[in-house]
């Protein structure tokens, strides 16, 4: 009799959570409204052209979904992007391989190892020195920044050799069917991303550490391992949104990425993931990029408001996405 | 506001100051308090004492204002009354002191019993009045406990007995003690009786809850027994024996509640422990456990049991030595005692044992999850059987798996946690309060599981708070007082008096 009441409850519909569809429907909503502020938001370039900038945020917030997810953050990233970029040209102006695409494959691997590196740091920082992570990425953010700031001597660096920059710009500027480079790449990370989270045994882990360190701790698992890994994944992260940044500029200084780990983290909450851990959304991250670069380019097409306002609203949205997500979380 | 009405029946006893008239509380379907009618009278001691889910909690938070009655209603000196928060009780003078220490862990003594009404200087706090008054409020007490150092460095006991005097520093004509003697050694509880003596002097009305029937009998003038969440008896103290209570509680034969105990097991030991310490909270522990047996350890809170056995399982630091089949181990973290095929269950079921906001599958395949992989991946159809069979085997009653572990009620969670746990298949299973805070019939399967996992050759090994429980399913009963192995009782000659006096250390009634 009671054994009843367990059978057949099982739901072929997949339980609908507002809080992760919300950010797409703010997206919906947001190119609406663009294509009433301006009718040339919605063609293909303007949109291909919001993706593909849309792309370095995109691909970092990626990474920083899985770190916030385990209960860490990342202040480092644009820091770490800046330095990644600066070792990655001085490599190819190094000129130690003769074949270009070799050349350039090989930067490209280089790098993709040095940001697992300078995640591992941060990672072995704060799991192993048991500090907290937004202290250890505020140091290495002033380290990372800084190194370059020393191998540019203040100035710069940049790409020298025009045969490397001619074949690298094809990474940003090149298009398979139409559809750009760093589009595929932000798809590629993506799922990647929400693979990892949603389907493997990791992924649970991650969010079992992000939503409650003890219970993972009294489950055997291992925590600062998975925090580490977390940490690492978020490096690659940033070095692959640094592999397809170079050949846009093909030069990287002390401004480059700039506060963007503010911005990445700004994506990574509006998209739905939990600030102190246990829910992450990796497609959420992506729509949340999406709707901060389709707010800055919908200020440069219409006259609303001045741009330089870029960076107010911004903050009200992170305000805002808050808000909504409290909200919903309190109404289910 | 004088003259008797109704419900102060007796005109030579004191008047009535609180009623509850035909209280009711359910929680969704569930009924836990039913038609509840009480009169506390000013310089009145009245116990309320039942087992674990008679619903004595749900009373007090309903008389305390935490949470409303679903029918029924409460009158303060005849005045019916709605109560809206615990702050509005508090400004009638219902004052609840709570079980669980809540002290801002960093703050003094003195800081923690003015807050939110500190005393003045000009624009400053002055810190040396509230210091004085706090320090008098402990002496009350006879304790004379540092009130300028952060609570976090006092004892336990030093903490409950804070609590209580920053509870009783705001004006008070209702004082709920729950739990109050759950932690405090016999002297400090000594100490506090005669406070609640003086209290029932100034002609305060006290409410005491306790599982201690001896203190019940020393302290209270009335005694009132809930059982299932419904009203047994009312009696005058003086005319019930602590046996009598215990029968009122429990209403049935007490041994019915235990399954058969199996013969006590004679292989050799499987876990053998020695010299083992937790530092700060346990030393010198020495201990062996057979297959199939079932060893209980029981003691006052604080006694360092818990401690531990986090410390031998790699939860927190320690050292000693650990045999496992005789081969000498050490376990660095809870995954390799795990591995080795020793399991802890955490008493701290929701902040340590459970994930709350994730489903049951998750939280049942959390510890053993390799071997749920295919690859990176998670085989979730393996985990959906897995969950039918633990729902199967474990009666978790859900009417939808897809809940999360936060939804359940206590008794589920604690099979769920069980089910969890023994995924892994151990040899030595550790099982801390395994049933705090379970309804009576779930407490009774989880005692079923316990026997059975003994009889299929594991060995078990019971933390528990609650003596009656330990004697009537263990093989044999440790006991451990200040961080020490003091005792070990077995066979007939297993009694609370026996356990009471090692756990204690103290001959006879401390309490008098």
């Amino acid at each position: 009799m009671s054994q009843a009441t367990y059978a057949g409850k099982s739901s072929f519909l997949p339980r609908i959570e507002l809080g992760a569809v919300a950010p797409f429907a703010a997206l919906l909503l947001l190119c609406g409204l663009g294509e009433l502020v301006n009718s040339r938001f919605l063609s293909v370039d303007n949109l291909t052209n919001v993706l593909a900038r849309s792309a370095f945020i995109a691909i970092i917030a990626v990474g920083e979904t899985l770190v916030i997810t385990s209960g860490g953050l990342d202040l480092s990233v644009g820091a770490m992007a800046a330095l990644v970029a600066g070792l990655e040209i001085l490599f190819l102006n190094s000129g130690l391989i003769e074949n270009t695409s070799l050349l350039i494959v090989a930067a490209m691997a280089l790098s993709l190892a040095i940001g697992a590196l300078c995640g591992l740091l941060n990672g072995l920082t704060t799991t192993i020195g048991k500090i907290e992570p937004f202290i250890v990425t505020l140091g290495t953010m002033g380290i990372f920044r800084s190194l370059l700031t020393w191998l540019a001597q203040g100035g710069s660096i940049t790409v020298r050799n025009t045969d490397v920059r001619a074949a690298y710009r094809q990474v940003y500027f090149g298009d398979v069917f139409g559809i750009p480079y760093p589009v595929l790449v932000i798809l590629g990370v993506a799922i990647v991303g929400a693979f990892i989270l949603h389907k493997t045994a990791y992924g649970r882990r991650l969010r079992a550490v992000g939503s409650n360190e003890d219970v993972a701790r009294y489950s055997g698992i291992d925590v600062a391992r998975v925090r580490t890994i977390a940490y690492v994944l978020q490096g690659i992260c940033v070095a692959i949104a640094v592999v397809v940044y170079v050949p846009r500029l093909s030069s990287a200084s002390s401004t480059t990425g700039l506060g963007w780990e503010l911005v990445a983290i700004t994506a990574v909450v509006v998209g739905g993931t939990r600030l102190k851990g246990g829910v992450g959304r990796a497609w959420g991250t992506i729509a949340g990029a999406l709707i901060l670069e389709v707010i800055g380019n919908l200020m440069l097409l219409s006259n609303l408001v001045s741009e330089y306002l870029i960076g107010a609203v911004q903050g009200a949205i992170i305000i805002i996405a808050m808000l909504a997500q409290r909200s919903l979380s309190r109404g289910r | 506001m004088g003259g008797s009405r109704t419900g102060a029946p007796d005109a030579t006893t004191s008047s009535a100051v609180l009623e509850a008239v035909g209280l009711s509380r359910s929680f969704g379907p569930v009924e836990v308090l039913s038609d509840i009618s009480l009169t506390f009278r000013a310089g009145e001691t009245h116990a309320i004492i039942g087992e674990n889910g008679a619903g004595k909690s749900t009373l007090m938070k309903i008389l305390s204002g935490h949470l409303g009655p679903s029918r029924g209603l409460l009158r303060l000196d005849g005045e019916p009354i709605t109560l809206a928060g615990p702050v509005e009780a508090e400004r009638r003078g219902i004052v609840l002191v709570h079980q669980e220490i809540m002290l801002a862990p960093d703050l003094t003594i003195a800081e923690n019993m003015f807050l939110g009404r500190e005393l003045r200087r000009g624009l400053a706090v002055d810190d040396r009045a509230m210091n004085a008054r706090a320090r008098e409020a402990m002496r009350a007490f006879g304790v004379d406990a540092p009130v300028d150092v952060p609570v976090e460095r006092l004892s336990i006991a030093q903490r409950q007995l804070a609590q209580i005097a920053r509870a009783l520093a705001a004006p008070h004509r209702i004082v709920i003690f729950d739990e109050p003697t759950a932690s405090l050694t016999p002297v400090e509880t000594a100490a506090l009786l005669r406070r609640i003596r003086k209290l029932k002097a100034d002609g305060v009305a006290v409410l005491y809850i306790s599982h201690r029937l001896e203190e019940v009998k020393a302290i209270a003038d009335v005694v009132t027994v809930l059982r299932d969440g419904k009203h047994v008896a009312t009696r005058a103290a003086e005319e019930l024996q602590p046996v009598d209570m215990a029968r009122m509680m429990v209403g049935r034969d007490l041994l019915s509640l235990y399954p058969e105990r199996s013969p006590s097991p004679t292989g050799d030991p499987v876990f053998a422990v020695s010299g083992f310490r937790a530092p700060g909270y346990a030393e010198d522990a020495s201990f062996s456990v057979r297959p199939g047996e079932i060893l209980g350890f029981a003691g006052l809170v604080g006694a360092g049991r818990t401690e531990l056995f986090e410390a031998m399982f790699g939860l927190r630091p320690g050292a000693g030595e650990i045999r496992l089949d005789g081969a000498q181990k050490r376990f660095r973290d809870a995954r390799a005692a795990m591995r080795a095929g020793a399991v802890y269950l955490t008493e701290d079921r929701k902040g340590k044992g459970l994930l709350l906001e994730e489903p049951l599958g998750a939280n049942l395949t959390l510890a053993a999850l390799d071997r749920y992989r295919r690859g990176p991946l998670i085989d979730r159809d393996k985990e959906a059987r897995a969950l039918d069979d633990a729902v199967r085997r474990f009666d978790i009653r859900v009417g939808d798996k897809s809940i999360t572990a936060g939804q359940m009620s206590g008794g589920n969670q604690q099979k769920l946690l069980l089910a969890k746990m023994l995924e892994l298949d151990p040899k030595i299973v550790v099982i801390d309060e395994p049933t705090r805070g379970v309804d009576i019939g779930a407490k009774r399967q989880i005692y079923e599981f316990i026997a059975a996992l003994a009889k299929e050759g594991r060995s078990v090994i019971v933390i528990s708070s609650e003596m009656a429980e330990l004697i009537g399913l263990c093989h044999r009963i440790l006991v451990m007082r200040g961080g020490r192995i003091v005792g070990e009782v077995f066979g007939d000659a297993m009694t609370e008096h026996d356990i009471v006096v090692l756990a204690t250390g103290v001959e006879g009634d401390a309490r008098s």
